[in-house]
């Protein structure tokens, strides 16, 4: 086994362990910190892909700013309360059957890849580099970039209007 | 196959910052004290060793020896975690900085850099958008209603400035095209006229405004205003884990001022000297090492003379300075730099 698969699969174990531990947490807080070690195992993925600017940028929005707001709404909850009281029944039915459509959607999705021919290619593809990308989505895809650029846009200024609705 | 010759190189490179950041953190304590004392008209230390040059080893002893208390109440993993985390990311940026020139060394080519990567910029804002967990753990584990104030202060303070900072990066990079912190350097060491600084002023100051914002220093040290938090995100810790949260301070400074250096002032490139010519020998990177550090050093004592000459801002000064007006004007200073490169370019 190379560095990469010593790697790869340090970070496997590490995202698989820490998405479990996120879900099996009572203290929200504690998955929240889970989810944080989820966020670098996948970017280090990226890096051993030598998609750096993927992960890097992962690291800022997610771990940096996404997970901070997270944080900081639960820092103001009131934690102390370890008895949550159970939900109805029917809402865990409903849950199950929603998670359970939605593997049932990722295996269909997934059941027709070819994994013996697809085979990652690692330190190797510079499509991840900061200059390829940049090209790629201000040349090839600029217009879907554009629209979903309004789309942040709009999601801002409808954060503000609901911030002042008082 | 391993180049072990790599591995060496790089363990001694990253021991040797490391350790050259927690030594400048010691006595920049020492330095902050008599910066103190001569800007209100005292001595400062002048007990332990000469000029009180062994007060910071006197006072880390100190903290060592100190008894260590945890609260009961508070989770206490992370209790703990919240000192370490803000050492670690304080120690991280170092990590993508360019120390000096590369060197010859045992017939070996040297790069003083640990890490030279081709996102250094977007490297050093993800470090610093970490920054803020080990002051938001810290103050939430500490299960005290003024320790969770401060550490709510210090994130959305936090949150706040880095938009600014990032905005004035951006400027940064349109200039130079790259975001590998060697690149940059080299693009400037030609003169002191190819300073970025002299290209983006208020780029400049704008990220050194953040910069102060970030490190938590006056007048933006809202996290620990003592007269209204008490003691602020780190009330409940003693012993060496509130030394460890003193110490992240200093090391931020440092770091922020040579990261200062690196992107504004050139790194390591000596002001009206020409050393593109001096060859690769050793003492010219450890000449090229000084003039960073001295450069760094300046901008930690400009940090220092900040804070014992302006007051504190109230919160919705800091607010208001940070959304009112560093966004709107690191805004221009984007779009002014962005209509001159393509005007330039026509």
């Amino acid at each position: 086994m190379g560095i990469t698969q010593i790697l790869f699969w340090i970070l496997s174990v590490m995202a698989l362990f820490s998405a479990l531990m996120v879900i099996t947490s009572k203290n929200p807080m504690h998955s929240v910190i889970w989810l944080i070690i989820v966020f670098f195992a996948i970017s280090g993925h990226y890096l051993l892909l030598n998609a750096q600017f993927l992960a890097i940028v992962n690291i800022i929005v997610y771990a940096g700013a996404i997970m901070v707001l997270f944080l900081y709404v639960l820092m103001l909850m009131d934690l102390k309360k370890e008895t949550e009281p159970a939900k109805n029944r029917w809402l865990k039915v409903a849950g199950a059957m929603a998670g359970g459509s939605l593997l049932l959607v990722l295996v269909a999705a997934l059941r027709k890849v070819d994994i013996e021919n697809g085979i990652a290619e690692t330190r190797t593809g510079d499509i991840g580099l900061i200059e390829n990308l940049g090209t790629a989505l201000f040349t090839e895809y600029v217009v879907p970039f554009e629209i979903s650029s309004i789309l942040f846009l709009s999601a801002m200024v409808g954060a503000v209007v609901i911030g002042k609705k008082e | 196959m391993i180049d072990w010759g790599i591995l060496l190189e790089k363990s001694i490179l990253i021991l040797a910052v490391v350790t050259i950041s927690l030594v400048i953190a010691m006595y920049a304590t020492w330095a902050e004290r008599k910066i103190a004392a001569v800007i209100q008209d005292r001595r400062g230390p002048n007990r332990a060793g000469p000029f009180g040059l062994l007060q910071p080893v006197a006072d880390g002893l100190k903290l060592f020896m100190k008894e260590e208390i945890i609260p009961n109440a508070s989770s206490k993993f992370l209790f703990i975690a919240g000192p370490a985390l803000a050492m670690i990311t304080a120690l991280m940026t170092s990590a993508v900085i360019p120390w000096g020139p590369s060197i010859n060394l045992f017939g070996r080519d040297i790069n003083l850099q640990i890490a030279d990567i081709n996102i250094g910029m977007l490297y050093v804002f993800g470090v610093v958008s970490l920054g803020v967990y080990g002051i938001m753990i810290g103050g939430w584990a500490s299960n005290n209603k003024f320790s969770l104030l401060a550490a709510i202060r210090g994130a959305s303070q936090m949150i706040s400035y880095e938009l600014a900072m990032g905005l004035a990066l951006i400027a940064l990079l349109m200039l130079t095209g790259s975001l590998r912190l060697s690149v940059i350097v080299s693009q400037q060491s030609e003169g002191m006229f190819n300073w970025n600084v002299m290209y983006q002023p208020l780029g400049f100051i704008i990220f050194f405004i953040c910069a102060l914002a970030e490190c938590n220093r006056t007048p933006f040290d809202l996290p620990e205003a003592e007269n209204e938090l008490n003691f602020g995100y780190h009330q409940e810790y003693s012993s060496m884990k509130l030394g460890f949260y003193l110490f992240a301070e200093y090391i931020n400074m440092f770091i922020s001022g040579v990261v200062m250096s690196t992107l504004f002032f050139g790194g390591y490139d000596i002001p009206f000297v020409n050393e593109a010519n001096w060859g690769n020998a050793w003492w010219v990177g450890l000449v090229g090492f000084g003039v960073l550090m001295t450069k760094a050093l300046f901008f930690v004592f400009v940090f220092m003379w900040i804070r014992w000459t302006i007051p504190r801002f109230r919160y919705d000064q800091l607010m208001n300075l940070g959304w009112k007006s560093l966004i709107p004007l690191s805004l221009l200073n984007m779009v002014i730099t962005a209509v001159v490169i393509l005007l330039l370019n026509k």
